[in-house]
């Protein structure tokens, strides 16, 4: 049988700052959706064989 | 292809004003200006294709129905495609509205394309909500027990029940998809009507002076 590389089956990890509270989980989630967009930007789009 | 119609008849006034829209090089292009060269763009096509896996895997969830999941490893496996499909769909498409903010692809009476994005992002968001609650297990029991308290107070409860399992999975799988699907649709037509916003226009007297000269 196949184990998770993460223990699934156990209660979140929370961060808590002041009033913010959020989840390891959707913290990560949030920071790789913020990294594909900075890449989305920055890195170059292939061009066209035609217009090399 | 005639796009002339006899007067009178209802059929060929729709068909000259669908051509008229939309004619078919615009709806289906094989070619874009430079600036459709974006990853960008990349991501709102790949939120359509988890769209179609969306569908497709909640597809044969209702084939099946809600609880086979619970009881088939194969089910356990296409319910795991629904749910990171789905999560696949809301992280690509909330990465093409970044994009699409901070390009104001409101410009240029593309007011439609930009309201009908959003428009597909909240009602997902909906579905998504509706698709807690039909989880069928302890997790959406407890989900429509706290959603209730807010829908309640909203007046909402009334009307639309997240303690009626039977209503939200109909909410879930076929009034939700239906009205999200209708949406994206008129969305792809409106990018193909309109076209993809251009870059703004650089006034030469908002660039430094060794540049500018």
């Amino acid at each position: 049988m196949l184990v998770a590389a993460i223990d699934l089956n156990q209660p979140g990890h929370y961060l808590n700052w002041g009033v913010i509270s959020i989840s390891v989980a959707n913290l990560v989630v949030i920071v790789v959706m913020l990294a594909l967009f900075a890449l989305a930007i920055l890195l170059p789009f292939p061009k066209d064989r035609d217009q090399r | 292809m005639s796009v002339t119609s006899t007067p009178g008849t209802w059929t060929g006034s729709l068909r000259d004003r669908a051509v008229k829209s939309f004619p078919p090089d615009d709806l289906l292009p094989d070619r874009q200006p430079i600036y459709v060269a974006s990853w960008i763009y990349v991501f709102g096509v790949l939120s359509l294709a988890a769209f179609l896996v969306v569908l497709v895997s909640g597809g044969v969830l209702a084939v099946e129905g809600p609880q086979w999941w619970h009881r088939s490893s194969t089910g356990h496996f296409v319910n795991s495609l629904h749910l990171w499909s789905v999560e696949l769909f809301m992280s690509f498409m909330v990465i093409h509205l970044w994009g699409k903010f901070w390009m104001a692809a409101w410009r240029g009476k593309r007011a439609l394309t930009w309201v009908t994005g959003a428009v597909c992002f909240l009602g997902s968001v909906g579905t998504a909500f509706t698709g807690y609650l039909t989880q069928s297990n302890f997790d959406s029991q407890w989900i429509a027990t706290q959603a209730k308290d807010g829908l309640n107070a909203g007046g909402i409860g009334a009307f639309f029940n997240v303690l009626d399992f039977g209503q939200m999975l109909m909410w879930h799988i076929v009034l939700l998809p239906l009205i999200v699907g209708f949406v994206v649709v008129v969305h792809l037509l409106q990018v193909r009507r309109r076209g993809v916003v251009p870059p703004f226009v650089i006034d030469e007297r908002d660039l430094p002076a060794q540049v500018s000269s």
